[in-house]
């Protein structure tokens, strides 16, 4: 198959990548993967990668959080055994809110912050002893790459990657089992 | 407006001032009936709203009654409770005034603490906002000199301890726990802190202003450096002398209270009504075309703050509260039995405008870049801080016969017009642009 060959175009430097980045983009290839040894600002608007929705999940999970600590404590101290503790009015959930309230904070924040880390860790399947994905070692390092599915138009691309600036460009056949 | 609020002012004095010791007895009656006489007092006042009155009076002023001490015979053949009512009369237009001035004077003040925490931080983001900032703190010493005038003015309608013989011992006023604390709480002494704290803001504020506007020519940072300087030094006396101001001009109308983080609680509403007014300010001008280089995403990070200080507020006012709520101790909880019984709406209605409503708009990235969403937020910010001063002037000096109607409105107008009068005068006699700060390249190239 001939998808299973991709491209390697290595870069050193972060401008460089971002302006060859821009140049694929502008001919038209698709790009499969960039890494990179840190985060490059603005690498994800030139790759024209949608944005997180991260932030809406972790927002969701806070409610639920919420809501736990309220059924929770509306259920243990009022409803179960409303018993009388130092003068608190226990008639109520409203009545004796205030003395609720740093545990429906905490909750809120704690299922927001736990929930959303393990979210981010399964959508980019991450876990103790998965296999590293590397195609290069130097890519943690100092190096930049940017890897380019062949689809038999191997000179061409070969060419436009080596005027993007590419210091090295290697064509290899891509390994499935790798994900 | 500033002659709108005039007139409303006005009104406001001679409709209190219309309730006297011959008819006071009548006014009584007609608010415990709930009768729309042809009196002053209930043409202004809602019908529904006597209900309430006459619920909380069996509450509220009985408790009040405890805490002041009236002398056994009644004067001028009123009743007790005639005397505490005309009394409560008497201080509503004072105290109106007094709550839009502190509001506006508020204000000004918050963005002078935020303009000092730009340069001292040396933020890269804000100096295309400078002449913004500089505009609103203009406002600062007119401001200042009102708010103490009406104080000056308004003497025990606003400040119990000031009433006549509070610490003379055997005089029918006298109050021994106010009398223990006269060393702070006396006139010359308020004024002259007054003035201490209003010279030392307006001092930094004119020479900030100096150096900013010397910089814009200058072919070197000296001015940009001696700014940096002076704001450092005044964040320090600022946090001291604000924290102070807050137990003066604030928490003295209820003297027989005191709470430890009132200082801070003040700052927050300060501040998050100053920044507020900075994004309003700059989205008004920026649709005038006057603002070119102010982008989203200057508005943006405005808008996070207004977020995160209404946040902040937000935490000071329930850690306040809780624990208050949580000990029960009935020295300082009568505060917020007076303003829960009396003041349920605006006590917690102002909770949900200043902290509810600003935490869901805002909490959305997108939206803090569109401008409307930021002006409709700040005006609820606003209007919630509005009601927050209300609620720490109000309970104390008019009590249960508290009402938003002409009076406030009045004061309101009439301060908020002066505001705006002096802020756009001010705005409009430098250039927009501080171009010769260190940061302005940054700060006009500025993205998020």
């Amino acid at each position: 198959m001939e998808a299973s060959k991709v491209i390697h175009a290595i870069y050193t430097d972060d401008d460089v990548l971002m302006s060859a980045v821009k140049t694929v983009k502008a001919e038209k290839h698709h790009i499969e993967e960039i890494y990179t040894p840190f985060p490059v600002h603005g690498l994800d608007k030139a790759m024209g990668l949608a944005p997180t929705r991260i932030a809406i999940a972790s927002f969701m999970y806070g409610c639920v959080g919420l809501a736990v600590a309220i059924v929770m404590m509306n259920f243990i101290m009022i409803k179960d055994w409303p018993q009388d503790i130092g003068g608190k009015p226990s008639f109520s959930y409203l009545e004796n809110m205030p003395a609720f309230v740093p545990i429906m904070f905490e909750l809120t924040v704690f299922f927001a912050a736990h929930l959303m880390v393990i979210t981010f860790y399964l959508r980019s399947r991450m876990w103790p002893f998965k296999k590293a994905e590397n195609p290069d070692p130097r890519t943690t390092d100092d190096h930049f790459l940017m890897e380019i599915a062949v689809h038999g138009n191997e000179s061409e691309l070969t060419s436009l990657l080596k005027e993007t600036g590419a210091v090295e460009i290697n064509i290899v056949d891509k390994d499935e089992d790798a994900h | 407006m500033i002659v709108l609020g005039v007139l409303g002012v006005g009104y406001g004095f001679m409709d209190a001032n219309s309730v006297t010791e011959e008819n006071i007895s009548d006014v009584i009656a007609a608010e415990h009936h709930g009768g729309h006489g042809d009196d002053a007092l209930t043409t202004e006042a809602h019908g529904d709203e006597h209900a309430e009155e006459a619920q909380g009076e069996s509450h509220g002023e009985s408790a009040s009654h405890a805490e002041e001490s009236h002398g056994d015979d009644a004067h001028g053949g009123m009743t007790e409770h005639e005397e505490h009512a005309l009394h409560q009369i008497h201080n509503r237009p004072y105290s109106a005034l007094y709550v839009a001035a502190f509001f506006f004077f508020m204000i000004a003040l918050g963005v002078l603490a935020f303009y000092a925490i730009q340069y001292a931080a040396q933020a890269g983001w804000s100096p295309v906002l400078f002449r913004v900032m500089e505009g609103i703190t203009s406002y600062v010493l007119p401001g200042g000199l009102i708010v103490l005038a009406i104080a000056f003015v308004a003497d025990s309608h606003l400040f119990i301890w000031l009433r006549e013989g509070t610490t003379t011992v055997g005089h029918e006023n006298y109050d021994a726990l106010v009398a223990g604390k006269s060393g702070w709480l006396n006139k010359t002494g308020f004024f002259i802190r007054g003035l201490i704290f209003l010279g030392g803001w307006s001092l930094y504020r004119h020479f900030s202003r100096k150096f900013s506007i010397a910089q814009d020519n200058a072919d070197d940072n000296r001015n940009f450096k001696k700014n940096f300087r002076i704001s450092a030094a005044f964040l320090v006396f600022y946090i001291y002398t604000e924290s102070m101001m807050s137990w003066d001009w604030i928490m003295s109308v209820d003297p027989h209270w005191f709470s430890t983080l009132f200082g801070w609680y003040v700052f927050a509403s300060m501040f998050v009504s100053g920044i507020t007014v900075i994004a309003m300010i700059t989205i008004y001008l920026k649709s005038k075309n006057l603002l070119e280089f102010v982008n989203d995403s200057h508005i943006h990070d405005l808008a996070k703050f207004m977020f995160g200080i209404s946040i902040f507020w937000t935490y000071l006012w329930f850690s306040q509260f809780m624990l208050i709520w949580y000990s029960n101790i009935p020295e300082e909880v009568t505060y917020f039995v007076t303003r829960i019984e009396d003041y349920k709406l605006p006590f917690f209605g102002m909770l949900a405008m200043n902290f509810i409503f600003p935490l869901l708009l805002l909490m959305n990235s997108d939206y803090k870049r569109i401008n409307w969403f930021v002006i409709m937020a700040g005006i609820v910010i606003l209007c919630g801080h509005y009601v927050d001063v209300f609620n720490w002037i109000m309970p104390a000096t008019v009590g249960p016969r508290w009402s938003i109607g002409i009076p406030e409105i009045g004061s309101i107008l009439l301060f908020g017009g002066l505001f705006l009068l002096i802020v756009f005068w001010s705005l409009g006699k430098e250039s927009l642009l501080a171009k010769g700060n260190p940061f302005i390249k940054e700060s006009e190239h500025f993205h998020y």
